[in-house]
């Protein structure tokens, strides 16, 4: 395996605690919170934390929420505070753009996370071009990877690593991939691109299998996985960075982390502040049912409450429309729509969906 | 101008791609242009063969042919690239045509048909702006001309068939113009612009949602009257834009700055004109290029002044 040499270990850990956390948090991070994180984390020997809005670099909208604290204040606080650990930072082409890329690595931040929906990785080639030119790690992200089979993928794959990724995620935002699911979509990816890059897995804990689906995906030949500290992240949350640590550790596969260290991050540092314990409920068991992307959840629960329909259909329609991720805005089209029909059963405004 | 009196003015199309082709299908059923010309750079090109069949002059000789026609046309269309528009704007301005330039390439001032072509009328070369900002720009205008809009987002879905390389090459592009033109056209102090890419087969209809934030004592029977007759206006060249639902308006959130919102969800099905009706983001780009030459060349047909 080649482009290892920055990481000794197995299997090289990103903690998204600060990034897909945010959707968790509804983007209210705080600085002493990202500080006391990034601490914690650096100290138990995570090798790389992410910091971002949720929905990337420039994320902080009306659609995706507002950021309580600027991101950029965010992550010059953690590139601040680490002492050990590289910072990531995440970002949508079509969200952020190639300043915002700029503007990060101006703070101090040595790797950028390129993040497409799962068919469309050439939208990204310019920012892959511009973050290696800023000297930035580069990583890509293939969000949504259960809407497209293993070879597909793999072919997406080889978009980003012809662009200049020196490592590309299987990525299932919706908590969807169900065990084989996963690894045979690792293992695509190691065979079209793992010459040239690696190959990683961010997993959602939806279903409950991001940790088993990860330990699948690492014998795949996954060497860089995600995980979330106390497994704060959208939907039911990631692969708890603590556990994945924990895991790796009984079936001997090197992390370089410290499972003590970073226990008492998630039970001292991040528990005390989570406003929400994840959790496979209703909602989010129908998210990776239905494979609806996880960052969906609290603006489903808002746009239910405001048009006093129930989240659960607002998110199984938004699976029906197979709506992607950053099509937060249709939530609310689909709450409205289903308040008309529940008001007048005989409404046929709006459209019931504009895909047919 | 002088010698093409008392006929129509004469057009012209260069580049013919899926664009340039639809733009064809759209002015052959003008009654204000004569479309005489289109031409591109590939001779094998199908949108040569089709502007053939409907009786153009087609050649792959570019410009250059182009502008060394006898009957020079009045106004051209841009439907190439923004580097290649970079390059022929000056052309143009040197012999005289006017240029609709549907590229990202923005040499000239943006345009909104529906907002402020008047203001425009004089102008050499006009820029289209983006596909999201063609669909949005209007309803932010109709908000703004209600209320002070302090901030507008939109946020653009389009089926991934319709992204061509052009835009998928330079996706910073989109956000970055659509932004300025929220601004610019729309009348919003700060915009934002997002666009997303859905693969969904059958492929989905072009959606747009439009964000505002205005104050919460804002007038919203007002604003419904203003964006509802907006939209009317765009379906005179868009019968395909449609309104999902009266503007939805929501009290101050935490994070808003002490703003309430206004949202208005849009539907933009295509004419199907050459390009499929899914594909509304690309069929209101040169719908309201149409109507943007029509306004222009009417206008100068009055006799150039007012």
């Amino acid at each position: 395996m080649t482009g290892s040499t920055k990481w000794a270990g197995d299997v090289r850990i990103t903690d998204s605690t600060l990034r897909d956390g945010s959707h968790a948090m509804a983007h209210r991070f705080t600085e002493p919170q990202v500080r006391a994180t990034v601490r914690a984390l650096d100290d138990a020997g995570v090798p790389v934390i992410e910091v971002s809005h949720g929905d990337g670099l420039g994320g902080s909208s009306f659609n995706y929420g507002f950021s309580a604290v600027e991101e950029l204040d965010l992550v010059g606080a953690a590139v601040d505070e680490a002492r050990r650990a590289q910072i990531a930072v995440l970002m949508l082409p079509g969200v952020g753009t190639s300043e915002d890329l700029r503007a990060a690595r101006d703070r101090g931040v040595s790797v950028a996370r390129l993040a497409t929906h799962c068919t469309e990785a050439d939208i990204a080639a310019e920012h892959f071009k511009v973050a290696r030119e800023l000297g930035l790690e580069t990583v890509g992200f293939l969000m949504m990877a259960h809407a497209l089979d293993p070879e597909g993928l793999a072919r997406q794959a080889r978009i980003m690593v012809d662009a200049g990724a020196e490592c590309v995620y299987v990525v299932d935002s919706a908590g969807a991939l169900v065990l084989d699911e996963a690894s045979e979509r690792v293992a695509a990816l190691v065979a079209e691109v793992g010459k040239l890059s690696e190959v990683g897995y961010h997993g959602h804990n939806n279903l409950a299998l991001g940790v088993a689906n990860s330990v699948l995906a690492v014998r795949a030949g996954a060497r860089q996985v995600d995980g979330a500290t106390a497994g704060l992240g959208a939907g039911s949350g990631n692969s708890p960075t603590e556990v994945l640590v924990a895991v790796f550790d009984r079936i001997g596969v090197r992390t370089g982390i410290e499972l003590g260290a970073v226990l008492s991050a998630a039970e001292e540092v991040v528990r005390p502040y989570m406003t929400r314990l994840p959790t496979a409920d209703r909602l989010s068991v129908i998210m990776g049912y239905a494979g609806v992307y996880s960052s969906f959840l609290l603006h489903a629960e808002r746009a239910g409450e405001r048009y006093g329909v129930a989240a659960h259909e607002v998110l199984a329609e938004a699976g029906r429309r197979k709506l992607v991720g950053g099509q937060e805005d249709l939530l609310i089209d689909i709450a409205l729509g289903l308040a008309l029909r529940s008001s007048d059963p005989s409404s046929t405004s709006p459209p019931s969906g504009c895909e047919e | 101008m002088m010698a093409n009196m008392g006929k129509r003015p004469i057009v012209g199309i260069v580049g013919s791609g899926n664009i340039g082709t639809d733009l064809m299908v759209k002015l052959l059923r003008s009654e204000v242009v004569d479309l005489r010309y289109m031409v591109g750079i590939d001779p094998d090109s199908e949108g040569l063969a089709r502007a053939k069949v409907a009786g153009l002059e087609a050649s792959a000789g570019g410009v250059e042919w182009l502008l060394s026609q006898a009957d020079r046309p009045d106004l051209v269309f841009e439907a190439t690239s923004a580097a290649t528009h970079v390059g022929n704007a000056r052309r143009y301005e040197e012999a005289g045509v006017r240029a609709v330039d549907l590229t990202p390439a923005a040499v000239g001032p943006f345009v909104v048909p529906v907002v402020n072509l008047n203001e425009r009328s004089e102008a050499m070369n006009l820029n289209m702006i983006t596909c999201g900002g063609q669909a949005t720009i209007p309803m932010v205008a109709a908000v703004a001309a209600v209320t002070t809009v302090e901030y507008a987002e939109i946020v653009a879905a389009i089926a991934s068939r319709s992204a061509g390389p052009g835009t998928r090459a330079n996706i910073d592009e989109f956000t970055r113009t659509t932004a300025r033109g929220l601004v610019a056209v729309g009348g919003a102090k700060k915009g934002k612009a997002i666009i997303v890419l859905n693969p969904a087969s059958p492929p989905l209809v072009m959606r747009n949602t439009v964000f505002c934030a205005i104050s919460p004592g804002a007038d919203r029977e007002e604003i419904i009257r203003s964006v509802r007759h907006m939209a009317q206006r765009v379906q005179e060249y868009v019968p395909g834009y449609r309104l999902r639902a009266d503007p939805q308006f929501d009290e101050p959130r935490e994070g808003w700055g002490g703003k309430a919102r206004v949202t208005i969800l849009l539907e933009v099905e295509g004419n199907g004109d050459y390009l499929p009706r899914y594909a509304g983001n690309l069929d209101i780009m040169t719908a309201a290029a149409v109507r943007v030459a029509e306004g222009l060349l009417t206008h100068a047909g009055r006799g150039g002044g007012v």
